[in-house]
């Protein structure tokens, strides 16, 4: 079969200082079809594509749009090339409708008329599928909705090269299935679509090919119907991985945290949690589902005493105490921590609430323990050896001990803010999103130190995005839907879709349930 | 009831003042940039009036009403706008920080009116008194329709002006793409610079426009108001703060500006039809501020997100910053 070339890389590089962001990448996409572009985070899957998208320029090689070669300098003639890129964060103007953003930038000289954009922006719509009311403001609009203007303002613009960076990442299973249903649509009108990813299910799922990268570098393209998950890790990881999580048979758990009950109103007065009840027990790993933003932080931090609740208990056994039952409610940091309760805290923002990014290693290590000192001097010799032990164990990329931790990449930040909280060897470990922006090895690195966090007996809260992830490694799961707790499921025999379910389940009747 | 017509023409001719200032303060917030330099333009903008009156009276020998007119808004224009490049160089440009740099122009304008008043001396004074009754002209058919033609027509050039000038502003904001445009930059400058809009020009050309506007704001109040300016600069400068307050009073609409500041020029002026000690009338004078207050405690609370202030306001763009 003849296929049309709709774009071709040959010979792209790019430098960022001495740091090779890609090298040598060839690529071409054919018209009318799907190509996934997979690679670990730092594999230079986003940088290759800022240079479609015209966002930076290649230091070497060319491009070449409908077999002629193309010079992209700005996003500006990306759109004259009819290529679109809908970016991880999304460019939209909160205040105004989907209609306005859409139209924002476009039509120069034309009459401004925003029912005629609306217009079009309905049978854009209607040609692929798209839900989308072009009257509605954005801040009124779910992520998937966002997410929806987005891809309509690239088509609106008249794009046949679509790249989306990791357009998943945000979504429910039902959401991205909705989505990938578009996309498809989208290919079989002739589109050419590029997504970044690096969910292997998906890429199997959706794709017709598959492009990996691995350290800036191609490694090669493979038919999608010609490989599977283990190939494709192989390619990107450039070793064998295993890809199983183990779990362990929870050993006695006993009840370690118990929560009930809780209500927690936000700063704007918003309900986010309504009626929580769980349990976190010892020996086993909970997990917690759900879209993001629909309270998870907020439990998280009024466990950790950096929330206050309007009503509800959170009350803590104390295994050294013989369970003895201390309240943790309205508590703040220090008084949970003199109270003889060892909580961990693994935040979600990990150089906003977890690490000082201008301070280093060893001094990050001594947020933890700089009470401990008896004279008014700080003693630096047990955090720089743990500190040490640390780099040297996880295999953290760094200089030195001395670096600020800001310069570090994301995954070296993770490791040292996880090492740093389970050095105190606590009795309750939270995690939020640990493995979030982390390629596969570190995150599976993560993943084993929460495991042997749990045969230790440590009770450990994982607050996770990825449901497969979830599935694998928790014991059980507890799904927040809306801010409300829609199930707890046994992480064993529970299925993905119950749990999208679940996370979606209570949002159409929301208001009438919180008022209930 | 005499009494009463005048204190509603002098609430709209001092209202005048605050209009102007304010719609053009809005131009310039709605593009995200916080000028807190208002107070300075204005007065810029008023001696930049007297300056281009002085001259032109002072050159011929016969005064041509119109054209007095329009050298001196053009003279209050350029002056003002000038104020306004200067501080759109120093925050766009040279990213310097919005808030000192706009206290900056105030410090900056005030003294430098007042220089040039001093400069100027008693030339300026009978040329303002010439050209303001060429300002002050009504329609003539006001006479002619009693307390209503009073109250609707009995005005000069700019009171209209000023209306106009919010109401095309207004609709600016809302129908054409340019202030489509105008408004993304304020509200997520990124995602307009994505979109392929200059920042810069837009930055550049919304605070230059808009201090323009703000400048006749203290033309008025020199011209049409007062008709002198021998105590008029000290209370310009007072009036420009007030003018910064309505725009938050206002929540950023134009339109509303016409009816807010009628009600902050009434309450501002009230005192003096009263028959009350100086204590009160101080205490008077002070509610423009209080109700600015109130409104936005109301806005903040009700959290109506068009209500609000343009989302990147008082911030400077760096588009490699992340």
């Amino acid at each position: 079969m003849e296929r049309k070339i709709a774009l071709e890389l040959k010979g792209i590089c790019k430098y960022f200082g001495s740091v090779v962001a890609n090298k040598d990448v060839d690529l071409t996409v054919y018209d009318g079809e799907i190509l996934a572009v997979l690679g670990e985070n730092g594999s230079g899957k986003t940088t290759l594509m800022n240079m479609i998208a015209g966002i930076y320029f290649p230091d070497e090689g060319k491009i070449f749009i409908g077999g002629e070669e193309a010079v992209i300098r700005s996003p500006k003639d990306a759109f004259r090339y009819r290529i679109g890129m809908i970016h991880q964060h999304f460019k939209l103007v909160d205040v105004f409708t989907a209609g306005e953003n859409i139209a924002l930038g476009n039509g120069k000289g034309k009459r401004y008329s925003l029912s005629a954009v609306n217009e079009q922006v309905r049978a854009i719509a209607a040609r692929y599928g798209f839900r989308i009311d072009p009257r509605k403001k954005v801040y009124e609009m779910s992520v998937s909705e966002k997410q929806t203007v987005e891809i309509v303002k690239v088509l609106y613009r008249g794009a046949d090269i679509l790249i989306l960076d990791e357009p998943t990442a945000v979504l429910t299973p039902q959401e991205t299935e909705k989505l990938f249903a578009v996309l498809r649509r989208m290919r079989d009108d002739g589109k050419c679509i590029i997504i970044i990813t690096h969910k292997l299910h998906e890429v199997l799922s959706l794709s017709d090919r598959v492009a990996v990268l691995r350290k800036g570098e191609y490694i090669g393209t493979v038919n999608t119907a010609e490989t599977d998950e283990a190939q494709l890790t192989e390619m990107m990881v450039g070793k064998k991985v295993e890809l199983n999580i183990g779990r362990a048979e929870p050993k006695d758990p006993v009840d370690r945290i118990v929560v009930s009950h809780l209500d927690i109103t936000n700063r704007e007065g918003v309900k986010v949690l309504d009626d929580v009840s769980f349990t976190i027990r010892s020996g086993e790993i909970l997990g917690v589902a759900g879209i993001a933003g629909s309270g998870q932080r907020e439990l998280l931090e009024a466990i950790a005493g950096l929330q206050k609740v309007q009503s509800g208990d959170i009350l803590y056994y104390d295994p050294q105490q013989g369970g003895k039952q201390v309240d943790l409610r309205d508590k703040t940091p220090l008084q949970i921590r003199d109270l003889g309760v060892r909580l961990s805290f693994v935040p979600e923002d990990r150089l906003g609430m977890g690490l000082v990014g201008n301070m280093d290693i060893i001094d990050n290590m001594m947020l933890r323990s700089y009470r401990k000192g008896r004279s008014v001097f700080l003693d630096r010799k047990d955090p720089a050896k743990l500190a040490e032990h640390i780099i040297e164990s996880l295999e953290v990329v760094t200089p030195s001990a001395h670096t600020p931790v800001r310069k570090l990449s994301g995954g070296n930040v993770q490791k040292v803010l996880v090492a740093r909280e389970i050095a105190s060897s606590p009795t309750v470990l939270m995690a939020a999103y640990p493995v979030r922006g982390l390629d596969i090895n570190s995150s599976y690195m993560i993943y084993n130190i929460l495991n042997q966090q749990k045969q230790d007996g440590v009770a450990v809260l994982f607050v996770g995005e990825d449901l497969d992830v979830l599935l694998e490694l928790c014991d059980r799961i507890l799904v927040i839907g809306g801010g409300r707790v829609t199930g707890i499921l046994d992480g064993r025999t529970a299925k993905k879709e119950e749990i999208g379910l679940l996370m979606t389940g209570s949002k159409p009747d929301g208001k009438e349930a919180a008022n209930a | 009831m005499n009494a009463l017509i005048t204190f509603i023409t002098s609430s709209v001719r001092l209202g005048t003042t605050f209009l102007f200032g304010s719609t053009g303060e809005t131009i310039t917030e709605k593009a995200g940039h916080l000028n807190l330099g208002t107070p300075g333009v204005l007065c810029v903008g008023a001696v930049s009036g007297v300056l281009g009156a002085t001259f032109y009276v002072g050159a011929v020998s016969e005064v041509n009403g119109l054209l007095a007119v329009f050298i001196t808004i053009l003279c209050a224009l350029v002056g003002a706008g000038l104020l306004g490049l200067l501080y759109s160089f120093l925050t766009v440009s040279l990213r310097s920080n919005q808030n000192v740099t706009g206290l900056m122009i105030t410090t900056f304008g005030v003294g430098l009116a007042k220089f040039v008043k001093g400069e100027l001396g008693t030339d300026a004074d009978a040329a303002i008194s010439k050209v303001a009754s060429c300002f002050r002209h009504s329609l003539p058919f006001a006479e002619h329709m009693g307390w209503f033609g009073e109250i609707f027509f009995s005005y000069g050039i700019l009171v209209y002006l000023a209306i106009l000038t919010a109401l095309l502003t207004s609709f600016f904001f809302k129908r054409t793409r340019a202030g489509l445009h105008l408004r993304a930059v304020g509200e997520n400058p990124a995602t307009a610079d994505a979109a392929g809009i200059n920042i810069t020009r837009y930055r550049y050309l919304s605070t230059i426009i808009g201090c323009a506007v703000s400048g006749l704001g203290g033309l008025s109040f020199i011209f049409d108001y007062v008709g002198g300016w021998d105590s008029g600069l000290v209370s310009t400068e007072a009036l420009g703060w007030l003018a910064v307050a309505l725009v938050i009073f206002t929540l950023w609409n134009p339109n509303l500006g016409i009816l807010g500041s009628v009600l902050f020029s009434a309450l501002y002026i009230l005192p003096n039809y009263l028959n009350v000690g100086f204590a009160v009338r101080d205490l008077i004078s002070g509610v423009p501020y209080l109700v600015t207050i109130i409104v936005l405690v109301i806005t903040s609370m009700r959290k109506k997100r068009e209500n609000q202030p343009p989302a990147n306001l008082g911030l400077n763009y760096f588009r490699e910053e992340r």
